[in-house]
């Protein structure tokens, strides 16, 4: 029989039941390989519950450090009865089944064309253990050693990050220890190290492995924000909480006080509203939140675009509409987001690739929001809010300050400063603000939702109102060039044909444009980083015949942006959407790509247009 | 409608407060509101406590949500920054505004619509997380500003103008908002000046969330007999459990009170409210009791006015979160931002 052979490139996939503590193991077994210098890509498949219904945890092991989902799976570690039969199907003929041996299965509930691999794990466990707790947990542990014993990872990194992991309760060290070689002996004594195997590397260089929540959250914590409010929504509950923590750690004085406040509102109108009214009030704030908050704060962020109110939103986008697929990721807030709230507005969205653009794009929006006085919206996504993924370590400029924009200060109205909170001195449609309290008698106003003149004051008139309509459009332009620049990716040779994704499609995509190219397929490829677009994405378009819009939603939103804000021809733009809930794959965008390109040429536009 | 800026002269007689403020400098724009409104007083009533307090305009950070009522804050203390929000909505931009500055003074003005009926949920969670704030609802029974619907505390049974009997059952703000924990909870009428001016002193100084439910008959929809919102129906059954006078601190203590009929009750500024005893056995540091003597009052069909309950010793929203001193909006770079070295040893532990 095939047997799959494959050294530091292959797909380790673990089915679990919820909250039976595989999560902590399924972490250090992806964790142990990093420190062989070997990069892993890793997802959590999970259900909308806490307990009791299947998981997953999907370990990509890839010396060539492809970070995207691959697909397809080699070694099956079924750890979870329901879900048998889907799993065991899962396996790529030639491939490995892990599994507890401890009660024997019938013939039929196995593969021929696949490696069985059994350990009894429980009678393992009962033998050694009484508790139930602790047969339980421990069971998690000898199947990582047993893991390791079979595909080569070195126990004694495994035995360091455990001995981290528990430094606090030492007491614990040495049984996870003697769990973990109960597991790897029983291998050596019984089975055979499988075809697939780790080697130490050097791969995964000085890069680290971080949710992009957490990233995030440290992003705002560097970014400035003093206020958070919120309402707990998978996938952006854990940014709020690693905000909490990373608060305690960095902003809270020898006395114990705090240089933060974070109030967990009772829904997300009033999230958004708390940060509103901060944001008004001169101090940075932010909320996070997913789809269905988005839709609930709808009313506010049209007062911020109105009445030019600096805010920022994490957006952890999750299968929509409705509630959709909550433990699920997709990049399907775009539309909401970029034009939310009735009226003409628009907003600011910035596209973070990974955690390192997470905690980026993070701090900048603070920036942005000041400078703009606007809702900046920065759109993460399930799959890398909530998952580990490695990625560059996290830099900080200490030389650089941050940017509050245009406030007027007690000085600039005393030295007798004209102050019209609506007036476009500079001519880049940005006014000036005051913070409430700065001076005695100038600089007042009053902020409303309703149109006014420059100077704040009430006006229905029909010249005043889309003259300020008029400038926000200007600021809008202006905020062109303050959004993250494209990066393009040239093909090796000229090509008139490209390709523009953005976000959690990024790793996917750049393996796709190596596998497509040795097919000789080459596209010029940009990952949009913002919106609004900047004349790069527009002049981008413009320079090639056809541009492949790669996203992960049914619609094609950010192609849909693209032809409204560019005035492109439709046809110009074919899409390619992924959006069953799981991230996309090379895979997909490879035969996608193909199928496109080997179908008979879309129209090319002419001349005229 | 457009903006009328209320013209500027010296009154000879105006008597400035010892900032040097006169009351004009409390004053905002002209009203808008039909004339003889409730709320007008209301207003009138905020301006006369906030210049006797000698509350520097430009201290105060008015809010407001959408509504006649909140159309209000546009017409006193011009020199303050006010905000307009969305409908129901004031409750939340006030706590955030609060948070990023603890040294303001907050003036929340509301409808009965607005925190009633669409802003119920704020109101009752910005009340029971605390909020520094003197939350004002001008209460009319209807929807002003949309022409007249019944409002949420209409009253079962009362009347609309046209004829229209109102059968769902009233919400009364203040009971709510005693159960939530608010300590300082008042009600008044737009039309008892004398009442109002010390309640809006007494919970502009007070700590923490200071309800005032103020019945202020709207003239134009809801003034006609068969309404329990009209100037002749409050005045024939208001009950009023006390009167009061406000000491602020800074000024010397002198009281002019009947032993026996007055009771004080210093506030954690050290202010002190000096409450004159109308109605018998009347408590107002006993939560449970105040709201018992509501629904018998209510079940009478009287309105109870006065203070009715205060806690001197209450903690804000900022005591809860032990924030720093320094307002957040004011803290710097230095203290806002953990640095480069930190990130790296972040990063080591990450790998
Ligand atoms: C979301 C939303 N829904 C509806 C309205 C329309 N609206 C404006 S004011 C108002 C009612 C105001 O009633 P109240 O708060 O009692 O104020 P009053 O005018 O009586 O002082 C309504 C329904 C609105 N502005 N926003
Ligand atoms: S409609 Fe009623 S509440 Fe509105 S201004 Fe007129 S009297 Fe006042
Ligand atoms: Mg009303």
């Amino acid at each position: 029989m095939h047997q799959i052979a494959a050294i530091n490139d292959f797909v380790v996939k673990f089915a679990n039941v919820n909250g039976s503590g595989s999560a902590s193991a399924n972490g250090l077994f992806a964790k142990s390989i990093i420190r062989s210098g070997v990069p892993v890509a890793a997802r959590n498949i999970f259900p909308s519950n806490i307990q009791g219904l299947p998981t997953w945890y999907e370990v990509r092991i890839t010396e060539a450090g492809k970070l995207g989902r691959r697909g397809g799976v080699d070694l099956m570690v079924a750890m979870n009865p329901q879900t048998w039969d889907r799993d065991v199907a899962e396996i790529e003929p030639g491939g490995y089944l892990f599994y507890d041996s401890t009660k024997p299965l019938p013939p039929e509930k196995f593969r021929t064309d696949i490696t069985v691999v059994g350990v009894p794990l429980t009678a393992i466990c009962n033998a050694k253990y009484v508790l139930p707790r602790e047969r339980q947990l421990f069971k998690n542990i000898v199947y990582v050693g047993a893991l390791a014993a079979l595909i080569g990872i070195d126990l004694k990194v495994i035995e360091d990050a455990l001995s981290e992991q528990f430094a606090a309760k030492p007491k614990l060290i040495g049984a996870n220890h003697e769990a973990l070689h109960m597991g790897a002996d029983y291998v050596k004594a019984n089975l055979k190290p499988l075809g697939l195997q780790v080697r130490k590397s050097d791969q995964v260089g000085d890069r680290i492995f971080l949710e992009g929540n957490s990233a995030a959250a440290l992003g705002a914590v560097y970014g400035g924000a003093t206020v958070c409010a919120w309402y707990p929504i998978t996938p952006s509950t854990s940014l709020a909480e690693a905000f909490m923590g990373f608060c305690d750690d960095y902003r809270t004085d020898p006395d114990g006080k705090a240089r933060f406040a974070i109030v967990q509102a009772e829904d997300e109108i009033a999230s958004i509203g708390i940060v509103v009214g901060a944001g008004w009030n001169g101090a940075r704030a932010f909320t996070c939140t997913s789809g269905p908050g988005i839709s609930l704060m709808t009313e506010f962020i049209g007062l911020s675009y109105f009445a030019e109110i600096p805010a920022v939103i994490f957006d952890v986008q999750r299968g929509g509409p409705s509630t959709g697929m909550p433990t699920r990721t997709q990049q399907a807030d775009l539309l909401c987001a970029a034009y939310a709230g009735h009226g003409d507005t628009k907003h600011p969205l910035l596209f973070p690739m990974d955690p390192r653009e997470c905690f980026e794009f993070g701090a900048l929006s603070f920036d942005l929001a000041d400078r703009l006085q606007t809702t900046i919206f920065v759109m993460l996504d399930l799959d890398m809010g909530m998952n580990e993924w490695l990625c560059e370590p996290l830099a900080w400029d200490d030389s650089k300050n941050l940017d509050r924009g245009k406030v007027m200060t007690y000085a600039d109205l005393e030295a007798g400063r004209d102050f019209g909170r609506y007036l476009d001195v500079d001519g880049d449609g940005i006014p000036y603000r005051t913070y409430p309290a700065t001076h005695p008698t100038k600089g007042a106003y009053f902020t409303r939702g309703t149109s006014r003149n420059p100077y704040a004051r009430y006006s229905e008139e029909g010249s005043v109102y889309v003259d300020n309509m008029q400038r926000l459009l200007r600021k809008f332009e202006t905020a062109k060039t303050l959004i993250p620049a494209p990066l393009t990716i040239k093909a090796k040779q000229a090509t008139n044909d490209g390709v523009i994704y953005f976000g959690s499609t990024a790793p996917a995509m750049h393996e796709a444009l190596e596998v497509l190219e040795t097919k000789g397929i080459c596209l010029d490829a940009m990952r949009v980083r913002g919106f609004p677009f900047s004349d790069e994405v527009m002049d981008f378009i413009a320079n090639h015949n056809r541009v492949f819009v790669i996203e992960q939603n049914r619609d094609g939103q950010l192609r849909s942006m693209l032809i409204n804000e560019g005035q492109i021809d439709p046809m110009k733009l074919p899409s390619i959407r992924h959006y069953d809930g799981t991230p996309i794959t090379a895979r997909f965008i490879v035969s996608e790509i193909s199928n496109l390109m080997g179908a008979p040429a879309t129209r090319i536009p002419e001349a005229a247009e | 409608m457009t903006y009328i800026a209320k013209p500027k002269f010296a009154h000879p007689n105006l008597k400035p407060n010892s900032l040097g403020y006169t009351r004009r400098d409390y004053e905002g724009s002209v009203s808008t509101l039909c004339a003889g409104c409730g709320h007008d007083s209301i207003s009138s009533a905020i301006i006369q406590a906030v210049f006797e307090l000698e509350i520097p305009p430009h201290k105060i950070a008015k809010m407001s949500g959408i509504g006649c009522s909140s159309k209000t804050p546009d017409y006193m203390m011009g020199a303050s920054h006010g905000f307009n929000t969305v409908h129901g909505r004031m409750p939340s931009v006030l706590t955030g505004a609060n948070l990023a500055n603890k040294d303001l003074v907050y003036l929340g003005i509301s409808g009965d619509g607005d925190s009633a009926s669409i802003g119920l949920g704020q109101f009752a969670h910005s009340v029971r997380r605390g909020v520094n704030m003197t939350y004002i609802v001008e209460n009319n029974g209807v929807y002003g500003l949309t022409k007249g619907q019944f409002s949420a505390t209409s009253d079962k049974g009362s009347k609309s103008k046209g004829g229209e009997i109102n059968h769902d059952a009233g919400i009364d703000l203040v009971g709510l908002a005693l159960q939530l924990g608010a300590t300082f909870v008042a009600r008044s009428f737009s039309g008892d000046k004398a009442q109002l001016v010390p309640l809006v002193k007494a919970a502009l100084l007070h700590k923490g969330p200071a309800f005032i439910d103020c019945i202020s008959p709207c003239v134009q929809f809801n003034n006609h007999n068969g309404s329990t919102k009209s100037y002749d129906y409050v005045r024939e059954h208001n009950e009023a459990v006390n009167r009061m006078d406000v000491i602020v601190p800074r000024n010397p203590i002198h009281v002019d009170y009947e032993p026996g009929e007055t009771k004080t009750v210093t506030q954690h500024d050290g202010s002190i409210l000096s409450l004159h005893k109308l109605a018998e056995h009347y408590d107002p540091s006993d939560r449970v009791a105040a709201l018992a003597f509501l629904s018998a009052k209510a079940a009478l069909g009287e309105i109870v006015t006065g203070l009715l309950f205060v806690d001197p010793a209450s903690q804000d929203l900022h005591d809860g979160l032990n924030t720093v001193d320094t307002p957040l909006n004011e803290l710097h770079d230095k203290e806002l931002i953990p640095g480069a070295k930190v990130l790296e040893a972040l990063n080591a532990s990450l790998r």
